[in-house]
């Protein structure tokens, strides 16, 4: 099936399970880090691959973005993107120091970030793999500090051979009580979408 | 005058409209230039090549279909392909993962399949910079044929 060809039944079931799993990933976020995160409702967007950037901020703007890929039945990719601002705010309550004390994203910081990722995305799976009865392995995480259209053109090869569309099934993390943001996007493999569509009974 | 070449897109113009495409990570800026007509073109590539892929409709995407339909375009506006002469830039691995799988190699595998498509269409190669871990904004000045080339942290360079 087309990522175009969604209609708007099996949009609002994707949303639906999106927002099951990311409220999970946010009460896991939220233990981690001791503090409230808030999210918002999930959005469904199908976007030519030349306009994805422009949902991170715009082609050059620079993101922090955390990405794993996921395998299995149903291969998808998954990636938190934060700004760089935000990063540093997120590592600051990851170790439990004033907001503002982390100036530079180094090893230490790094890989205090991939946790984030991996937490946030784990969870998410976990949500996703309930509703549909498959399996999802996550890759460990990878960490890159870019434009955001460099960052997103490496998630958009693993489904380019396919098509010029990509569906991001995205949703917005804030903490509640300080300025700390990101989104995590689900972008899966069109033969996937297919699959979690037809075990959740909508194909 | 600069127009704004898209992933995954070609875009052919004439001195002195400039060509610029942004954020290349894995992806490659094939920039071919024909300096007596001062004609430039220049394509977005994603993937190395369309033999394997489902769909293949968009020659831009691929590096093998991409290169000769960027000849055709630039002959349009007066290039001789005999003139042309490319230079090239992205390629980068954005994402280092333990134990790196091809598809993490994609960025290595684009300026192969680039440069072997240039040498087999006899386009000399004068200029490439790829490879690394960050992303590029480049921008083709189609009066003079050179290539401006900006990043994040490491600068900015022309070829």
């Amino acid at each position: 099936m087309n990522f175009l060809e969604l209609t708007p039944m099996q949009i609002d079931a994707l949303k639906e399970v999106g927002n099951v799993g990311a409220g999970n990933a946010a009460t896991a976020l939220s233990q981690m880090v001791q503090r409230g995160i808030d999210m918002k409702v999930p959005n469904l967007k199908v976007v030519p691959f030349s306009q994805v950037a422009e949902h991170m901020g715009g082609d050059e703007s620079i993101v922090a973005g955390v990405y794993l890929r996921v395998d299995g039945k149903a291969p998808a990719n998954i990636l938190f993107a934060l700004t760089e601002e935000s990063a540093k705010r997120m590592v600051d309550l990851l170790m439990g120091m004033q907001p503002g004390t982390t100036v530079s994203l180094g090893e230490m910081e790094i890989s205090a970030l991939k946790e984030v990722g991996n937490i946030l995305a784990g969870t998410y799976l976990n949500a996703l793999s309930m509703f549909t009865r498959l399996t999802f392995e996550q890759s460990v995480p990878a960490l890159a500090i870019d434009m955001a259209a460099a960052i997103i053109s490496v998630v958009l090869t693993t489904i380019a051979e396919v098509g010029d569309h990509a569906m991001l099934l995205e949703t917005e993390f804030q903490g509640l009580d300080l300025e700390v943001k990101g989104t995590l996007y689900l972008i899966p493999e069109e033969g996937s979408l297919e699959l979690i569509l037809s075990t959740l009974g909508l194909a | 005058m600069l127009i704004k070449v898209g992933m995954a897109d070609l875009k052919v113009s004439k001195a002195p409209q400039n060509l610029m495409t942004s954020g290349l990570g894995s992806c490659i800026g094939i920039c071919l230039y024909d300096g007596t007509a001062r004609v430039g073109g220049l394509a977005h590539i994603m993937l190395p090549t369309s033999t394997q892929a489902r769909n293949s409709d968009n020659k831009a995407k691929f590096a093998d279909t991409a290169i000769p339909y960027l000849i055709d375009e630039m002959r349009r506006l007066g290039a001789a392909k005999s003139r042309l002469v490319a230079k090239i830039a992205g390629g980068a691995q954005m994402f280092a993962f333990p134990g790196a799988s091809d598809v993490m190699r994609i960025g290595e595998r684009n300026a192969e399949a680039v440069i072997e498509k240039l040498r087999k269409e006899q386009i000399p190669l004068l200029a490439r910079e790829t490879g690394g871990n960050y992303g590029r904004t480049i921008e083709l000045d189609t009066s003079t044929g050179k290539l401006f080339i900006r990043t994040i942290d490491r600068g900015e360079k022309v070829l």
